[in-house]
């Protein structure tokens, strides 16, 4: 059972582990935060005394042990270091998203009983000033930044740094008291409270003890050779799993620094300021990127544009995977004599061949300019440095990779803030096989991993040299993986979480006596290698009417792989096929309605072009034609389709904070179109009411197309015979 | 309201404290040739107020902010600011005694970035010497970097860091705007008098707008003077109100009074000619 596994070494709390840090990396760097244009840092030493008096001012308002601490707010060490401050007074930190609607805010304010709230600025303040009409558990609330709050009401309101100051002042009062709780705190007391996302209902608070916390942050620190000089960007929700660990979990346990953006906007420049060695991000954001990117090289120049391709084309025919990952060994502060001649070495081997290469097509350029004027990019492509051709085989392919990490890979990962990536993830969805493939080709180590919040994030990930699109890689390390007869996948893990809070039902549903988890998603072990596969939530994979399989995130995914398809919504269970909803991507279509001319007024307007229809219907033909190979699932294909007029949107409770597809909610709210789909009409008028981000409502309407698409093969008839 | 507003301070209903007369303006006429854009008009600002001039097209709203920051003389009347009249000036030495403004046409440095742009905004407070700048050593380093922190203030204040290293010429309208505002708010003024900040502006960019206008007021303690059409914006945001018609003064006082008076309302909404 997970509780019988031994503690986490000596470290049995995360204020434990910040004493080890002082001790041991006082003077490093543990926090910067860009404010005033500047990088402002705070050392290890620097962060615990921040702490230590916030800890102190928190107990001096009169925090018991076991009391709730929300804090919701943006990624700032402020924010991070209440956290611990909560956690050495005996109290729970419950991060909340800061983009929550007052409603969402109000049911995990109260299902936790908060007295103590931490918040980031006035928006913050004013829910939670809202809130407070109806819930009165709430006693202090702290702010961080003062502006725009000088009027409001202080009695029960208080500057965050105010409190850090009455803490000093405290601070031989309350030596002792503090010293008694923090030296109460072992394995098994709340490190955590974290509220699920909720695709399903209401949100769950996930209660994490210091064990599940250490224990994981420790196996996957080592898991992936995390040491000290790590740099991570703090920018995903500080709600989510991922972030607490990644950014409090492995930060403390491998002392490595957290750097907090400006703000969301200067997120881009900021990531590339700090150029992370340790980096995630959800598919989304990858996606995003690229997207960004091919739009600008179809705005370069011609022979950009040609060397471009070439050197892309090249490293993704598996090149990139073999001269470009990046080395596994833990950087070191300094760069060593011998790492800088290799380093240099590494450059001046590709620097010959690409002042050669630009050159040589250049010239070639120049003269199929004469042939084809302005049409020369359709026929133009760059070709191989002729010096290369001196060499032969393996030596040749060595060379030309770093002929193409001078013009193409280099200047592009730094373009994006991804020069210094070691370790790169991605999870929470599938990410499509040219968006993988072309991160990894460029050299970045971009692999996947699958997990949950009960499971402390860890269930499986990709070993450095295992990595594949389709899988989401073998059992973390401590952790046991079983799959049931139906699919579903049960694991068993140190980080495995403690209960929902307030919650026995759910907590036995979910988690047996044994400690075996339940996932919801349906997977299975690949034979070859033994890696894991998810195939969709366990409860989303249904039977069609005829008795097929039907797995509608499959398809959905495949069709999410396209730049213009922002999200796909795949409908079929017990019926006799299958149709769809499509989001399109307004950035990616955008661009393709202004190259060609194509006027536009609005999302909506975009959306119902026929032009773009015939487009995605492309699409969709493509994928039914890929989905017609696989045997199990060939019943997916997708016969009819419409593209929604407005984005699918977490404001109206169509998807969740995390960006998955509440499925329900969709079909319910948009029931006269799937029924249409299936009634054989050609069109269908639709009403929708909008929530804006400040909650007023509105109503858009609009008169959808629906459009047929081909499948392949005989899709109807099979269960029949 | 029970407040005494005549008083030589008082506190309003949100809290904010107005202090005494900052500038009093006192029988300002202004000509040009034969025309007569400013007739007779006299009214003062209070000290942490926020002051709004309306009134319909070619009222002579901004012939006065003009006045006010010292780029058009009247012909007659007098300036009085903080309690001693004020002789004829250039538009920089009016600078120099704290006034700053932003423009109903935007007048940045479309080249340059937004950073720059906010920092000519401290122009007078700077004073090393063209050699020293050259060299960039002594005060000019120094200088630099105590301005380039002031900026970075106003730059967090108005939430545009995203675009601090942008040339202003790429940017919307909007943000423009928000850069002017940035460049007059950098120069620590007693007295900002803004000229139709929210002109063309969607709901949501009129709001950020309105925030910040209080925020300033607020924060810094800023007097503002405001020139702006959009009257919902005005009676929520001001303290007091001038109305304006054909260079003369309709109508003076609080949102409320001046919503009723007869004046503004025929200037408004027409005469029937009955």
């Amino acid at each position: 059972m997970a509780q019988e596994l031994a503690p986490a070494g000596a470290f049995a709390s995360i204020p434990a582990l910040l004493a080890r840090n002082v001790k041991e990396y006082g003077d490093r760097p543990a926090y910067r935060e860009k404010e005033f244009g500047i990088w402002q840092s705070w050392t290890w030493a620097e962060a615990a005394e921040e702490i230590q008096n916030l800890a102190m001012g928190l107990l001096a308002l009169g925090i018991n042990r076991g009391d709730h601490v929300a804090i919701i707010g943006r990624n700032r060490p402020a924010h991070y270091w209440a956290m611990v401050a909560a956690q050495k007074v005996g109290a729970v930190p419950v991060p909340l998203y800061q983009d929550a609607v007052v409603d969402e805010m109000e049911y995990v304010l109260e299902h936790c009983g908060a007295r103590f709230v931490v918040c980031g600025d006035q928006e913050q303040v004013d829910k939670v000033i809202e809130v407070q009409d109806k819930i009165h558990h709430i006693e202090h609330v702290l702010y961080y930044d003062k502006r725009g709050l000088r009027k409001y009401d202080h009695s029960h309101l208080h500057w965050y740094v105010d409190i850090q100051e009455e803490g000093r002042v405290a601070h031989a009062r309350l030596e002792d008291e503090m010293a008694t709780r923090e030296a109460e705190l072992d394995c098994d007391s709340t490190c955590v409270m974290l509220y699920t996302s909720g695709t399903t209902g209401r949100p769950k608070g996930v209660v994490l003890s210091n064990r599940n916390i250490i224990e994981s942050a420790k196996n996957s620190s080592e898991f992936d050779n995390l040491g000290v000089n790590e740099d991570i960007l703090a920018y995903l929700p500080m709600a989510w799993v991922g972030d607490f660990i990644f950014s409090l979990g492995q930060a403390m346990w491998s002392g490595f620094c957290v750097n907090c953006p400006e703000s969301a906007d200067t997120l881009m420049s900021d990531l590339r300021e700090i150029g992370p060695t340790y980096y995630f991000a959800p598919p989304r954001v990858f996606e995003t990127q690229l997207t960004n990117v091919m739009i600008r090289m179809e705005d370069s120049g011609d022979l950009k544009y040609a060397i471009f391709h070439h050197f892309m084309d090249f490293a993704k025919g598996g090149a990139g995977e073999k001269h470009g990952m990046p080395k596994r060994k833990v950087t070191t502060q300094k760069k060593t004599l011998e790492q800088k001649i290799r380093h240099g070495f590494n450059y001046a081997m590709g620097i010959g061949f690409a002042a050669e290469t630009i050159i040589e097509n250049g010239i070639r350029l120049a003269f199929a300019k004469l042939r084809h004027g302005k049409n020369v990019r359709k026929h133009f492509k760059a070709k191989d440095p002729i010096g290369l051709s001196l060499y032969g085989g393996a030596l040749k392919e060595y060379f030309k990779y770093r002929c193409g990490d001078v013009l193409v890979y280099g200047p592009l990962k730094d373009t994006l803030g991804f020069g210094r990536i070691r370790v790169g993830y991605t999870a929470g969805e599938a990410i499509g096989p040219e968006i993988f493939a072309f991160y990894r080709s460029m050299g970045i180590n971009l692999k996947q991993l699958y997990g949950q919040t009960e499971a402390t994030v860890f269930i499986t990930v990709q070993p450095d040299g295992e990595v594949r699109n389709d899988t989401v890689g073998v059992p973390a390390p401590g952790v046991e993986v079983r799959i049931e007869d139906n699919g579903e996948i049960f694991y068993r893990s140190p980080g495995t979480f403690v209960e929902y809070y307030n919650n026995p039902e759910s907590t036995a549903d979910t988690k047996d006596p044994e400690g075996w988890v339940a996932t919801g998603d349906a997977g299975f072990f690949d034979k070859k290698n033994g890696h894991l596969r998810i195939i969709d939530r366990a409860k989303d994979v249904g039977k069609m009417a005829d008795g097929r399989m039907f797995a509608p995130k499959y398809v959905e995914n495949k069709l999410k792989f396209y730049p213009d398809i922002l999200e796909a919504v795949v409908f079929g269970n017990d019926r006799n096929m299958c149709t769809a909803f499509i989001n399109i991507d307004l950035t990616a279509v955008g661009n393709w309605a202004e190259r060609n001319n194509v006027a536009y007024a609005s999302y909506q307007e975009l959306a119902g072009h026929p032009e773009v229809l015939s487009t995605i219907q492309e699409h969709v033909e493509t994928v039914n034609k890929s989905v017609a190979e696989d045997e199990m699932l060939s019943g997916c294909q997708i016969h009819r389709f419409l593209i929604l007029h407005k984005e699918l949107d977490a404001d109206d409770g169509e998807m969740t904070r995390t960006r998955k597809v509440r499925r329900k909610i969709v079909e319910e709210k948009y029931a006269p179109l799937i029924d249409a789909l299936y009634g054989g009409k050609s069109e269908q008028y639709i009403e929708t009411e909008v929530t804006y981000e400040d909650g007023r409502k509105g109503s858009i309407n609009a008169t959808l197309e629906i459009r047929d698409a081909v499948v392949v093969g005989n899709t109807q008839g099979m269960a029949a015979e | 309201m029970t407040t005494d507003m005549n008083a030589d301070s008082y506190v309003t209903e949100d809290g904010r404290t107005i202090g005494p007369v900052v500038m009093d303006l006192k029988n300002i006429t202004l000509r040009f040739g034969g025309v007569v854009a400013i007739k007779d008009i006299s009214f003062n600002i209070r000290e942490g107020e926020i002051r709004a001039i309306i009134g319909p097209n070619g009222a002579g709203k901004s012939s006065m902010l003009n006045v006010i920051s010292g780029f058009y003389k009247p012909q007659e009347g007098e300036v009085w600011f903080r309690g001693s009249k004020r002789p004829q000036m250039k538009p920089y030495q009016v600078a120099q005694q704290g006034l700053a403004r932003t423009f109903q046409n935007i007048a940045l440095f479309e080249g340059m970035t937004v950073l720059d742009n906010i920092m000519t905004g401290r122009l007078n407070k700077m004073n090393a010497n063209l050699f020293q700048q050259a060299i960039w050593k002594g005060k000019a380093e120094k200088e630099e970097l105590e301005n380039r922190e002031a900026c970075e203030k106003v730059i967090d204040f108005l939430e545009i860091q995203h675009i601090r290293k942008t040339p202003v010429g790429r940017l919307p309208y909007g943000l423009k705007k928000r850069v002017e505002l940035a460049r007059a708010l950098a120069a620590e003024p007693s007295l900002l008098l803004l000229d139709e900040p929210m002109a063309g502006m969607n709901v949501e960019e009129k709001e950020d707008m309105s925030r910040f206008i209080l925020d300033m007021n607020d924060e810094f303690g800023t007097t503002i003077a405001l020139i702006e059409h959009d009257m919902g914006v005005v009676m929520d945001l001001s303290d007091r109100v001038v109305v304006m018609d054909y260079g003369k003064k309709i109508g003076d006082g609080t949102p409320d009074e001046v919503r009723n008076n007869q004046d503004v309302i025929d200037a408004y909404l027409g005469v029937s000619h009955d």
